[in-house]
């Protein structure tokens, strides 16, 4: 007997009991349809939070000044200043896996324009900023390294703070705003960046030259930094990069060997790896919940394979008689089970596919197919379909031919 | 040399153990029957005849003696070889048809030969052969459900030709059917007979072991005569 008569065989026996094959089949289905549909949803939001990294720069490290002692009383991160000008100079022209350092000091303060206010955290920067972050403008442009030596009255606007004060799809570039009631003239609006993993709306914000920020903010030279360090790695190189930063601000703050350091490097790509962590556990919480419902259907399977055996006991026994060797028999049932298990994987797959679309065009959902789980569920379909289709298709096959004939 | 006998049996025991108790469905059973032979074997119920059967059949295998089968010790021979002597020297008939039910009769007569290995042409052709060997080349698409019980038998019987078998083993063909029906079945086992394919018939009624030129009677699994005599014909 080839393949192919045993596949015809099987799917005669089968369609012989249209309902009762479907309802078999539908615990399968359910099952794999289940494990594509969580899995997509799941891989959807894994995605999503990948986005928002993305947006945010996974190449990025964010240095902050470490940490004041006053009295026993530890100060948090940023609460000394330890980093100087200095520092942001060296780390972007002594470290090769550092595209681009930009210093970023910040400051709440009132914006005011012709018609409007609003309250935004204004950052002191330098070009190499909107590198580093990979944030150009969308409007006009961004300051150059000539309005940071000078010190200009020039202003870059977040797109939540341009259209605040200057209402939605609106063009201020070439107009004034008062900022700390000193007139700084709009020469662009940087695009648009979303959210933050954590829901902060990058674009509520608004950049000036940090000379400008230093003496009309701030007041007052100084040779330390009051705020944090952006640097961009090369691609690829954010941990070979972390390593040159330290040592570079270690040997420039002439920390010995043993002692703390006295500022923190973060690296995004640390955080979204651990939220990225989060969604995978969740992905596998629903995936797992999907497999014991595919192994629900792999027990179905067996117990109308069971229930099949027994009330074609005499064909079984026929079939014997005539010449059919116990190899022959259970692969016949072997055949009824696979063939079973695979059309539920497959119309599984379809279900799980729509359903996964259904959701996600319900409820606003982002949802990933992903072509390997798709093959997974099936061939891991089909197994259940051999593993819970063995035993009776055994039982079947060590059948007597003799009490099988008898059998009433 | 003479030829061999087909069947050769001696000093066949089948021991049943049942609840701790012995049973010797068969004690010592020394028989030989020829090729183109018309047998019938007789008995009450209980007597060993189905168990002789059986063993014959190559469905069960005796405790001990032996048996030859075509030439060949079949008495132990492995459960995959066994079934191949099934697919390829015999035919059966049972009492109850034994037909696949929702399958045709064409597709019925084909299955010894899905085992055997035959090509789905050649087994077609076969079949139609042997369907109208029987006098059903008209129903080939009929399902067992369409067919009178006469007709089903036929169709088994063309099942069991359709393999080119030595032997056909009857167990009680007409044990479902009228006596009408009955005649004509035997008819058409005798003529198989005269074909000389060799028919091996087991029936607890006489009327229906007349038609055969041999009858063994048993008794306690042993043969209690051996008669030969001039057979009944059935008008067919």
């Amino acid at each position: 007997m080839n393949p192919l008569q045993i596949l015809r065989i099987a799917l005669r026996a089968l369609t012989r009991n249209k309902m009762r094959s479907f309802l078999t089949m539908l615990g399968v289905i359910i099952g794999v349809g289940a494990v594509i549909a969580m899995v997509a949803i799941g891989e959807g939001a894994k995605a999503r939070v990948e986005q928002s990294f993305a947006a945010m720069g996974t190449n990025l490290l964010i240095i902050m000044p470490g940490a004041s002692t006053s009295g026993g009383a530890m100060g948090g991160f940023g609460s000394a200043p330890t980093l100087t000008w200095d520092d942001v100079r060296a780390i972007q022209n002594e470290c090769p896996s550092v595209k681009a350092a930009a210093p970023a000091l910040r400051s709440n303060a009132q914006l005011l324009s012709e018609e409007m206010n609003w309250s935004v955290s204004v950052q002191g920067t330098t070009p190499e900023y909107f590198i580093a972050r990979n944030w150009p403008a969308e409007l006009g442009t961004t300051f150059s390294q000539s309005d940071v030596d000078v010190g200009t009255k020039v202003i870059v606007l977040g797109a939540t703070t341009a259209s605040k004060l200057f209402g939605p799809s609106s063009n201020p570039v070439g107009q004034t705003i008062r900022v700390k009631n000193i007139p700084f003239e709009v020469i662009g609006v940087a695009a648009k960046k979303g959210q933050s993993p954590m829901g902060q709306d990058y674009d509520d914000t608004a950049f000036i030259p940090v000379t400008t920020f230093q003496q009309k903010i701030q007041g007052g030279l100084q040779k330390y930094m009051n705020g944090t360090i952006f640097v961009a790695a090369q691609p690829g190189e954010v941990a070979k990069a972390q390593v040159e930063v330290t040592a570079l601000l270690r040997d420039r703050h002439h920390l010995l060997a043993g002692q703390d350091d006295d500022f923190s490097i973060r690296s995004l790509a640390e955080i979204a790896g651990a939220q990225a962590e989060g969604t995978k556990t969740f992905t596998t919480l629903l995936a797992s919940v999907a497999a014991v419902s595919l192994l629900v259907g792999g027990i179905g399977i067996m117990n109308i394979m069971l229930v099949s055996v027994t009330e074609r006991t005499r064909e079984i026994g026929v079939r014997m008689a005539i010449g059919a060797k116990p190899r022959h028999i259970l692969a016949q049932f072997l055949a009824e089970a696979l063939t079973l298990s695979m059309f539920g994987g497959m119309i599984g797959v379809l279900a799980g596919t729509w359903a996964a679309g259904y959701l996600a065009r319900q409820f606003g959902w982002q949802t990933l197919i992903r072509p390997d789980i798709t093959i997974i569920a099936v061939a891991f379909s089909a197994g259940v379909g051999i593993v819970f289709g063995m035993y009776p298709a055994r039982k079947a096959s060590k059948l007597d031919p003799i009490q099988a004939l008898r059998f009433e | 040399m003479a030829e061999r006998p087909l069947i050769e049996v001696r000093d066949l025991v089948k021991v049943y153990k049942m609840g701790g108790q012995e049973l010797r469905a068969l004690d010592g059973v020394t028989l030989t029957i020829n090729h183109g032979e018309f047998v019938a074997i007789m008995g009450s119920s209980g007597s060993g005849k189905s168990t002789l059967m059986n063993v014959i059949g190559c469905l069960d295998r005796p405790t001990s003696g032996q048996y030859f089968l075509h030439g060949e010790d079949v008495s132990r021979m492995s459960v995959n070889k066994l079934a191949e002597i099934r697919n390829q020297l015999l035919g059966f008939v049972f009492q109850q048809f034994n037909l696949l039910a929702r399958t045709s009769a064409l597709e019925n007569v084909e299955l010894p030969m899905i085992y055997a290995g035959v090509g789905a042409r050649e087994r077609k052709k076969r079949a139609t052969e042997a369907l109208e060997r029987v006098g059903l080349g008209e129903r080939l698409d009929h399902t067992p459900a369409q067919l009178s019980g006469g007709q089903q038998q036929r169709v088994a019987i063309a099942r069991a030709l359709v393999g080119r078998p030595k032997v056909i083993l009857a167990d009680e063909p007409t044990g479902a059917l009228d006596s009408k029906t009955s005649i004509e079945v035997m008819g058409l086992m005798q003529e198989l007979g005269r074909e000389g394919i060799t028919v091996v018939l087991v029936t607890h009624e006489a009327d229906v072991a007349a038609y055969a030129a041999r009858v063994l009677t048993f008794r306690d699994g042993r043969v209690l005569s051996d008669e030969r005599r001039e057979p009944v014909r059935a008008e067919s």
